[in-house]
């Protein structure tokens, strides 16, 4: 699978980084015995039903709490205006992104509501049912305010402005312009300029956000046991606004069902829970049923991008032009922010690209519906769809074959390090070799003979290319020089057990990736000891070194790398002591398969069992003045480059029925390189997980709003997702180019996937579809879109 | 409120009595009455899957079942079904080719992927993929489930001779 490994011979014991071993953390899932916070019941415990805004703007004029409070089981009713005297607002904007304003959000309403499905108050009883019981019975008279919805039009200078002391709707703008666009597209042989349109969607994580804040008024210590990705940065934020020092705060996070960037979030109804727990000195939780996912979850995307290219007739590009508007909701979403994805936007598109004349405009609005925040490969299924949409058309209008007008544009190979014209510095990629590979691995040429033979048969099937670049691995550049406290550095501690076992302490979290295997795995392979004998702490604020988490394809890349450097030096220690024991040079001596033996040879001296016992149980036999560590911490974070960037292309392969809009997909491709595979299987399923969940937004999922701002589809019935049965078998390769930032060379592929599958399968549906001279620059593409589109409808 | 009716009904092998609101679902049952937390909840509205039990020898939806509905029958969860060993292949073909990543839905597609392995035969992928097809999955984009079920499907084939 993995194309080459610079750190070891996959003959040796102990070998796993490369190596496909199974997670150890499956058995209980697969048994159903894992535990995720929905899971979980504590003494005591109450359980949180929120009164929610029917409206997407309204003022609150009052509150009748006392049939509620009257109703059977109840322990609380509290309102906005009581909560805000226990937590603090706060105000999403970041420093870097100049210009970025918001207003300051309560955990609840507390006199106006700004979108459908905010908490307006909260009901405490012993059971849910009874907690929505009695929240049906809480009366809010609300007075309805005119609600913004539509992005162009709250731009406009009479419209209402949902913040009147930030003056107008724009939170947050940046422009950029380099090279000669204007002069580039005067000279061009062609100009090709198109609309795109990305709906709303969100991430429908399987087990919804789950919270249970735990306030122990005799330790002064609030325990918060949440499905989140970032625990450190909880902490941070949950003492701040609930007036707590840090260390009075523990955020645990325990098995989590899907998160995707949806639970890295600092939700308000989550905030209002621990401040409830504060208030009423008992543990509280709160689970989201399926309709306040729908409508709290962060929801993602929602741009409006028009878009530019030029070309000469040999298919060289010669500029980019980009305006993007995208709407966020009535708040930027604390602490990371509702502008970063716009900012990606323009930072990312046309960078897989040699072209350096590129202009681009991005506005990001507020507006009465959900928030939008980042969502997996944050901007990048925009910048790539815009980017690779346009280079096909201009392919389209010069008459060239699409991979050859990729092939003509890309980066070479051989021109790292270099940079992008927004500013982007790329260390080593691959896109040329990706290309080739990909094309070598769908039979391209065959694939398209067979499209022109069906075609002639009345069957049209369409091939689609995307190239990318991902962000992953990022430095304090993203959210801590914009004066954020989340953590770049990751920090693994790692110890020998008196058993001989191994326990490691990683400040990454596990939402399915495959963190803890990874970090057993590098561990392990560091060490040289069975993986089994590994065994791995994370998510637990008390319990595991400071850190960031995981998202933004980080935690191989980082916390990967501390891992390794920790096993190294805890190695390198455990054979100081052997040394000593052995009365030979620690030089001379090796760790294999959980023995100490000679270097060379690899004859056995010693298990760790025996070197554990001497240091720990009979340290007297050492010779005076030695000290053993058998534990010892490790902490990484990139330095030379603000994000290893990496690089890819995927192809689709589908049938459009003109008859009816459906598009049948019969075949996925993608060749990406992430550096060093640490377990090429993980990968893998990241790249296919990450994929569908790209084609997900590209064919159906679609927050539909109406024009009052109320979401129309918020079940599953009605929001629809990739189902099993409609997606179709991925093939996944990859080149390797290590990141030289780290020994281990492992850069991020959590969100490849879903960077380009979008981009491909419309490119696809526009080729089975050129025969008609449609071209569409919508998603979802729904068969309504597709039948608008070739006029049927 | 409407009061409470009594059920007696056998989960995993065991008789287990309740006295359960009329309006209490059994996959709610299962997780706050019996602490059988493997069945998971993710949309209750019969949609996900993630709730799925064996009813009476049929799988079905929890969220879509009254406790009360379940009395006198018999409920195998996923946690019956690890313990007695039934589909122990299947979780190890799921294991060694992470077909899954958070773990949510697992339980359920885990009992929904048995059904048709039950019925024997060594089904095509498309075969597969349709009958798995009311069960949502967020994590692995379904080819790695569909690659586990196929595997055991081909091995348990061969064991049969």
């Amino acid at each position: 699978m993995t194309a080459r490994n610079p750190l070891t011979a996959l003959d040796r014991p102990n070998s796993y980084i490369g190596r496909a071993v199974p997670r150890p953390n499956l058995t209980r899932l697969l048994q159903g015995r894992g535990q995720y916070v929905s899971d979980m019941t504590l003494p005591r415990m109450g359980h949180v039903a929120f009164v929610r805004s029917p409206y997407a703007h309204a003022k609150i004029l009052g509150i009748d709490v006392a049939e509620a409070k009257a109703m059977p089981g109840v322990i609380a009713v509290v309102t906005g205006a009581e909560l805000a005297k226990v937590c603090s607002p706060w105000v999403g904007v970041l420093s870097h992104l100049k210009g970025l304003k918001s207003a300051p959000q309560h955990a609840i309403a507390v006199d106006r509501a700004c979108w459908q499905g905010e908490a307006v108050c909260a009901v405490i009883a012993e059971t849910r049912a009874q907690a929505e019981d009695a929240a049906e019975r809480i009366f809010v008279n609300y007075e309805e305010l005119e609600p913004v919805t539509d992005m162009e039009r709250a731009l406009e200078p009479d419209a209402v402005v949902i913040h009147p002391e930030l003056g107008d709707n724009l939170a947050f703008e940046r422009n950029l312009d380099a090279g000669e666009v204007d002069k580039a597209i005067a000279e061009a042989d062609a100009v090709v300029e198109a609309d795109f349109l990305f709906g709303r969607h969100t991430g429908v994580t399987l087990e919804p956000r789950a919270i249970i804040a735990d306030w122990n008024p005799g330790e002064g210590r609030l325990t918060v046991h949440q499905g989140t990705q970032a625990p450190h940065m909880m902490q941070n934020i949950i003492a701040k606004h609930l007036d707590l020092e840090e260390a009075q705060v523990r955020v645990v996070c325990h098995d989590v069902g899907g998160s995707f960037g949806i639970k890295v979030h600092v939700y308000a109804d989550e905030m209002a829970v621990a401040a409830l727990s504060k208030l009423l000195r008992r543990p509280v939780k709160f689970v989201a049923d399926r309709i306040e996912s729908f409508n709290t979850d962060i929801h993602a995307r929602d741009h409006r991008c028009k878009g530019k290219i030029a070309v000469k007739s040999d298919g060289t590009i010669t500029a980019f032009v980009i305006d993007d508007i995208t709407a966020i909701g009535p708040y930027s979403m604390y602490p990371r922010t509702s502008a970063i994805e716009a900012n990606q936007v323009v930072n990312l598109v046309g960078g897989q690209y040699t072209n350096m004349n590129y202009r681009a405009r991005a506005r990001v609005v507020f507006q009465n519906k959900n928030v939008t925040c980042q969502y997996r490969a944050v901007g990048h299924p925009i910048a790539c769809s815009v980017t690779e949409g346009l280079v096909d058309l201009a392919a389209r209008a010069i008459g060239m074959d699409p991979a050859a007008i990729r092939r003509k544009n890309l980066i070479p190979d051989d021109a790292y390090p270099t940079g992008s014209a927004s500013g982007l510095k790329f260390e080593a990629l691959s896109h040329h070799a990706s290309l080739d590979k990909l094309l070598a691995m769908m039979n391209y040429d065959a694939l398209r003979a067979e499209q022109a033979e069906l075609r002639k048969k009345g069957i049209y099937r369409g091939i689609g290319l995307a190239t990318f670049i991902e962000v992953t691995n990022p430095s304090a550049a993203f959210y801590g020089v914009g004066g954020a406290r989340i953590s770049s550095q990751d920090g693994v501690a790692v110890r020998l057990e008196a058993t001989g076992r191994i326990v490691v302490q990683t400040s990454i979290t596990e939402q399915g990736q495959g963190s803890e295997a990874i970090t057993a795995q590098v561990t392990a392979h560091a060490l040289g000891v069975p993986m089994e004998r590994v065994r791995v702490i994370l998510g637990d604020t008390d319990n595991t070194p400071y850190g960031g988490g995981t998202w933004a394809s980080r935690a191989a890349g980082i916390g990967g790398e501390a891992a390794w450097q920790a096993g190294k030096a805890l190695k390198a220690n455990i054979l100081a002591v052997a040394a000593t024991i052995l009365q030979s040079s620690a030089d001379a001596l090796d760790i294999v398969n959980g023995f100490v033996v000679d270097k060379g040879t690899d004859a056995e001296r010693l298990p760790l069992e025996e070197v554990a016992r001497i240091a720990y149980f009979r340290p007297d036999t050492l010779p005076p003045g030695f000290q053993s560590e058998l534990m010892v911490v490790r902490h990484f974070v990139p330095r030379q480059y603000p994000f290893a960037f990496t690089n890819g292309i995927q192809a689709s392969y589908l049938e459009v029925d003109p008859d009816t809009g459906f598009v049948t997909l019969l075949k996925h491709w993608c060749v990406e390189d992430c550096g060093t595979v640490i377990n090429p299987q993980l990968v893998d399923e990241q790249i296919r997980g990450g994929i569908v969940q790209g084609i997900g937004p590209a064919l159906y999922e679609h927050c539909r709003y109406d024009e009052n701002g109320q979401l129309t589809n918020a079940s599953m019935a009605d929001y629809l997702v990739p189902m099993a049965a409609e997606m179709p078998d991925i093939e996944v390769a990859h080149v390797v180019s290590p990141t030289l930032e780290s020994e281990l060379g492992a850069k991020g592929a959590g969100e490849a996937g879903t960077a380009g599958a979008p981009a491909a399968v419309v490119n696809a549906v526009n080729d089975a579809l050129a025969p008609f001279d449609v071209r569409i620059t919508e998603i979802p593409m729904t068969p309504e879109v597709i039948l608008r589109a070739l006029g049927k409808v | 409120m409407t009061a409470s009716v009594s059920i007696t009904l056998k989960v995993n092998g065991e008789t287990v009595s309740a006295d359960v609101p009329p309006r209490m679902h059994l996959a709610d049952f299962l997780r706050e009455r019996l602490a059988l937390t493997g069945t998971h909840i993710g949309c209750e509205h019969g949609v996900c899957g993630a709730c799925s039990v064996r009813l009476n020898g049929e799988v079905v939806r929890g969220c879509l079942v009254l406790a009360v509905q379940a009395d006198g029958a018999e409920v195998l969860t996923v946690e019956g079904l690890s313990d007695s060993g039934e589909i122990a292949d299947l979780q190890e073909a799921f294991r060694n080719r992470n077909a899954l990543q958070c773990g949510y839905c697992t339980p359920g597609m885990l009992l929904t992927a048995q059904e048709l392995l039950a019925q024997g035969g060594v089904p095509d992928r498309e075969t597969i993929r349709e009958h798995m097809s009311g069960n949502y999955c967020r994590c692995t984009g379904y080819q790695a489930i569909v690659d586990a079920v196929e595997t055991t499907a081909a091995a348990r084939a061969a064991a049969r001779g």
